[in-house]
């Protein structure tokens, strides 16, 4: 079952690829029905996952593959991936609604886009390095022919930039798993084998090297400061459906692994490193939220935000590290609200970058110099965007609260460095007012005038976004039940 | 039954908030109709509030973090409940009347801040506080910007919500310490959280309460937010948001009591705001900025009332000072409407024009002047007597807070007694364009507004008063004494008739709120933009220039490794081809010079020998004959040589 959730967009996209003669409008379709049919079976997962013992795995499924590396095709989620897989193939189908209006050779795209979907799906479900790793880097190739075939501006400078950063991390990740294998007795590949031997522990600094090299690798992914710069070019150039995807779900592919791979793996190194991860947390939220209020680009400036977001997530989970002295419910708190950042952040920020598509798509431009007052002509638009803003910069009702509250609560709770965090809240604030000023209030702009209001598959791509980031803003327990037990593992494994 | 009661505080919180979150999203479409929904629901949320107040339900869900969502009706959620309830009803009548274009989204907002403030009153825990508290905030942002054509009124939203965000970092910080101390979440047990962290929850409250209070330092935002709608200052400004500052004290005081010093600080915060921000309401013209300056300087009251535990006395001024400002603020906005300005010199005469508006005005200005017997005078002395007892100092200093009330009210009253001075109409429609008309869903709901101001200090003396207080359980707190109450009384009274008679001095240092907005600016806003800016280039630069380089270091070095490669590696090659070409012409040379003609020389030599050979072939005998003699001599000189040779060796 798990298999087909993961297999699926990819089986839908060789058939998009094959099937040259197929009309766009076709294609368009077929491609909201495979993101529909691919969320119609994880919210069927959703419905049959019951929390798996303390190390254990739901819908597991494992196949021999590479036996002489102690590789196999293992796959299975837990609290932790289980939420991940549901936003991913809500991002993706949000994508595909939006799409429908997409002009550009939209077979390729959609095909492109469900061979995308299938190595995301395919990091959260994935139970073994080497195919975690497969997909980590398939995704990435994947979305560099997104950015370079569809994007705009210098869209092939961007996202060359984004291959080259992005892969170079996936080499220092890749040396990180090649040293958790040969430390690992017998040599083995696999996750919750790894995790269960944790072949580093009383290493000392061979175990903080080989986390410093895993680090390095999804703190590009991330992105932490200061590994950050390809994202904004990345996302200005990328096309809307693009930079959706790429905020919401492979921005996760970095903190997922944090979360999966390096806490449960090398809990001591990762104890003894947890004051730095939380000060490049501390340090990313104050940084991104800044450098974001100084932005005259709006998706610069949602690209920024996201690394003061990403932020909230490497504080948490750092804060989770600093065993001694701390509360374990406070950890648990944290690593918690670390997961439902991802989720939130994904949701929030998905809907932010589509909204910012349509400046795109009406007036070509992304400058806040060229708009103003677009409450008047469009507001619809004018509605979700300041809706989406007010989600993202933390207000209570909608996810982005739960899960910062969290964050917060859970880190100051582990260590009181934490609370110098606490100002991001206010920036992002202060950026997303100022932003809502510019755009959508006083006078019109240069290119307000005529300014089409939101269309339908323009509303009907982020109007379910924010509403999920309403439903977990104000019914979070059907998220934080299936989160937290995974938290509460997560934490007594780093503890060890 | 209890079923029964759960419902209705459940109802009470999701029928405003579901109806106001759909009007805000039918936007355009219902227009007339979303005042009487709005007023409908209004009005439903007062009978279940009341309703609430008598059953004093708890409902609880689980909700984030081990925490439950929960609500609860104890004795200070059971008398202001229903109090703001009735405020926000008779505030959402008036904004029928008063409200133009884009109803569905204002009534809709009100609504949704109307839920916010009935979860904020009976929030049992911190999760619960911070959700209602943020969107009161939101709301209030979405309010004040309500005409968002014009940007200084967005830009007043914005400073509001900055500023009291800044102040709820404080509830975060405090809900941190909850969780980290292991207290619990409930509001109840925060005075039990262990070490440093009661400190640290105390701290974090009470910054935020007087952030949201408009306390200094923070007072500047009321100011600003005084650009939005007048029903919407009067509800949020003064009566429901505002006061919701001085309300968590309220609730909060024994934590406040539990450290040994915030609740000092508060008192202080509060009785230092009442003085100073008189002065400032003593100093304005406006008249919307004035009653913005005293709300802060009557929360200054109720501040200093939970710092002193005197729950009661402050609960009774909250209620009053709610009456009394949404009064004056209803006025206020239905003269701005009706004449278009709110600068009190050109007001004078506007009571006279609409005698009815003008005689609860005139009540309104006398209570909150703190004559005898209307309610302002009762709460505060109440509030002032447990100030006494707690410090000498801080009771005088609240004392000058209750006489500059008195000023600032008379400054007001002198505007509602004066008759119009000729060529007032110039001044008219300067801040809007006024319909000459206030119409009776504007000047009825001042009726019970002025009746509750004038009666209820009905709440601080007995007997209803110690009805209040067993209701609050503040059975410590003094009573103010007869002798007090007719002191202040007739203080303020003399103030008045002395403001009213003889004018007030312009006090122009205290005009612009004492510069608090600019210092905020010059302080934070503007170095925190400038570093923003100083990031944002230190990112071009620096960060993604150190990618860059690193990036053009790596070319640079593959073009060196491709010049490598063309010069010294094919260069290699290339000289070993040169060298293989060469040598193979050296070769040929050789070829050519060398084995050729050697081969030809050999040719030659066997040529030449070959005519040597030839030559003794004579033909001749005699010649054959001389020749074999000479071989033989020959052959036998070589024997003998031989011979010599082996027998000498």
């Amino acid at each position: 079952m798990l298999s087909v959730v993961v297999f699926l967009p990819l089986v839908g996209a060789a058939v998009l690829a094959a099937a040259r003669r197929m009309p766009d409008g076709v294609a368009r379709w077929t491609w909201v029905g495979i993101t529909l049919t691919d969320l119609g079976l994880v919210v069927g997962l959703w419905a049959a996952y019951r929390t798996p013992p303390p190390g254990g795995l739901a819908f597991a499924e494992q196949v021999r593959w590479l036996p002489s590396v102690g590789s196999s095709y293992h796959v299975g989620v837990d609290g932790v991936s289980l939420p991940l897989l549901a936003l991913t193939t809500v991002v993706f189908t949000a994508c595909a609604v939006y799409a429908l209006t997409e002009r550009t050779r939209p077979r390729t795209q959609a095909a492109l886009f469900c061979f995308l979907q299938t190595t995301c799906l395919g990091v959260f479900a994935a139970q073994d390095l080497i195919l975690f790793f497969l997909f980590f880097d398939l995704s990435i190739v994947a979305m560099y022919f997104v950015i370079a075939g569809w994007g705009h501006g210098t869209a092939a400078r961007s996202a060359l930039k984004f291959f080259l950063y992005t892969f170079t991390g996936s080499l220092a990740l890749l040396v990180g798993f090649i040293g958790l294998y040969l430390a690992a007795d017998p040599h083995t590949f696999d996750i919750p084998e790894l995790v269960a031997a944790a072949p580093l522990q009383g290493s000392g600094a061979v175990g903080g090297l080989v986390l410093a090299a895993v680090l390095v690798g999804l703190a590009v992914k991330t992105p932490t400061f200061p590994f950050h710069t390809w994202l904004p070019p990345a996302h200005t150039d990328a096309p809307a459906v693009g930079s959706a995807v790429l905020a919401g779900v492979l921005l996760k592919l970095g903190t997922y692994g944090f979360v999966r791979i390096a806490m449960p793996m090398l809990p001591e190194a990762w104890r003894a490193w947890a004051g730095v991860v939380v000060a490049v947390g501390v340090v990313s939220v104050l940084y991104g939220a800044l450098v974001a209020l100084a932005q005259s680009n709006v998706k610069r400036m949602i690209a920024y935000t996201s690394v003061n977001h990403m932020g909230y997530v490497v504080l948490a989970v750092g804060a989770a590290g600093v065993v001694t002295g701390s509360d374990a419910a406070a950890r648990q708190v944290a690593v918690s609200g670390a997961v439902t950042q991802m989720v939130s952040h994904g949701l929030i920020t998905g809907a932010l970058f589509l909204l910012a598509g349509v400046l795109h798509r009406r007036a070509g431009s992304y400058e806040f110099a060229d708009f103003g007052g677009l409450a008047g002509p469009a507001p619809r638009f004018a509605g979700f965007f300041a809706v989406a803003a007010f989600a993202s910069l933390g207000l209570p009702g909608f996810s982005g609260f739960i899960a910062e509250f969290q964050v917060f609560t859970g880190s100051i709770g582990a260590t009181g460095w934490a609370a110098l965090a606490l100002p991001g809240i206010l920036i992002t604030a202060a950026l997303f007012l100022r932003a809502i000023q510019r755009l959508l209030t006083g006078a019109p702009g240069p290119k307000s005038a005529g300014f089409g209001d939101l269309r339908p598959a323009e509303l009907l791509s982020t109007g379910p976004l924010l509403i999920l980031a309403v439903v977990i803003g104000i019914l979070p327990r059907f998220l934080l039940d299936v989160i937290e037990p995974a938290a509460e593992v997560v934490v007594s494994l780093v503890g060890r | 039954m209890a079923v029964l009661s759960q419902a209705a505080l459940v109802i009470a919180v999701l029928f405003p908030a579901t109806v106001g979150v759909l009007l805000c999203l039918g936007g355009s479409r219902i227009r007339r109709s979303a005042s009487t929904v709005a007023v409908v629901v209004a009005a439903g949320g007062l009978v279940l509030a009341s309703a609430v107040a008598l059953t004093r339900p708890v409902v609880s869900v689980p909700f984030v973090a081990g925490a439950d969502f929960a609500l609860a009706v104890d004795g200070l959620a059971a008398l202001v409940l229903p109090a703001v309830a009735a405020v926000a009803l008779l505030v959402l009548v008036f904004a029928g009347g008063d409200i133009r274009g884009a109803t569905g989204r204002f009534f809709g907002l009100m609504l949704l801040f109307s839920a916010a403030v009935t979860v904020t009153v009976t929030a049992a825990t911190l999760p619960t506080l911070l959700v209602a508290w943020e969107v009161m905030g939101a709301t209030s942002y979405a309010l004040i910007g309500f005409r968002w054509r014009r940007s200084h009124d967005v830009a007043a939203g914005e400073t509001a919500f900055l500023t009291t965000r800044l102040a709820d970092l404080g509830l975060y910080a405090a809900a941190a310490a909850a969780l980290a101390g292991g207290a619990g979440w409930a509001l109840a047990d925060l005075p039990a959280a262990p070490g440093g962290w009661v400190h640290v929850a105390a701290g974090g409250v009470l910054v935020a309460a007087l952030g949201k209070a408009a306390q200094l330092p923070f007072s500047f935002w009321l100011s600003r937010a005084m650009q939005g709608p007048s029903p919407v200052s009067a509800l949020l400004h003064s009566a429901a948001m505002v006061a919701m500052g001085g309300f968590l004290l309220l609730r909060t005081a024994p934590l406040l009591a539990a450290t040994g010093w915030a609740a000092t600080v508060a008192a202080w915060a509060g009785a230092v705001t009442a003085v100073l921000l008189g002065l400032v309401a003593v100093a304005q013209r406006d008249l919307k900025q004035l009653l913005a300056a005293s709300t802060s300087a009557q929360l200054g009251f109720v501040v200093l009332a939970a710092g002193v535990s005197a729950v009661a006395g402050g609960t009774a001024h909250l209620i009053a000072h709610a009456a009394t400002k949404a009064l004056l603020f209803l006025a206020a906005g239905a003269w701005l409407s009706a004449l278009g300005t709110r600068e009190l010199a050109a007001l004078r005469g506007a009571a006279r024009r609409w005698p009815l508006v003008g005689v609860c005005a005139g009540v309104g200005a006398v209570t909150l002047a703190g004559v005898p017997p209307l309610s302002l005078w009762a709460t505060k002395d109440e509030v002032l007597a447990a100030a006494r007892e707690a410090s000498v100092p801080l009771y005088l200093t609240g004392l000058v807070g209750a006489v500059l009330s008195a000023a600032y009210a008379a400054k007001v009253l002198r505007v509602v007694l004066a008759s119009a001075p000729v060529g007032v109409q110039d001044r008219y429609d300067q801040q809007e364009r006024g319909t000459r008309r206030i119409g009776e869903a504007e000047w009825w709901p001042m009726v019970p507004l002025a009746a509750a101001a004038a009666v209820l200090s009905v709440l601080a003396l007995p007997p209803v008063g110690s009805a209040v207080r067993r209701v609050l359980g503040d059975t410590t707190s003094p009573s103010p004494d007869w002798t007090s109450l007719l002191l202040t009384g007739a203080v303020s009274a003399a103030v008045v008739v002395l403001v009213v008679w003889r004018g007030l001095p312009a006090l122009r240092w205290a005009a612009g709120w004492l510069g608090l907005e600019r210092a905020a600016h010059r302080l934070v806003v503007r170095p925190v933009l400038a570093l923003a800016d100083g990031l944002a280039r230190f990112d071009d630069r620096v960060v993604d220039g150190g990618v860059r380089g690193a990036a053009s270091m790596a070319r640079a070095a593959a073009q060196r490794v491709a010049r490598f490669d063309d010069r010294a590696v094919d260069g290699a090659v290339r000289g070993a081809a040169r060298g293989g070409v060469r040598l193979a012409d050296v070769t040929a040379r050789v070829d050519e010079a060398g084995i050729d003609r050697a081969v030809q020389t050999i040719a030659r030599g066997a040529r030449r020998l070959g005519t040597l050979a030839r030559r003794p072939q004579t033909g001749q005998l005699h010649q054959y004959y001389a020749q074999v003699v000479i071989v033989l001599g020959a052959a036998a000189a070589l024997a003998a040589v031989s011979v010599l040779f082996m027998t000498g060796g």
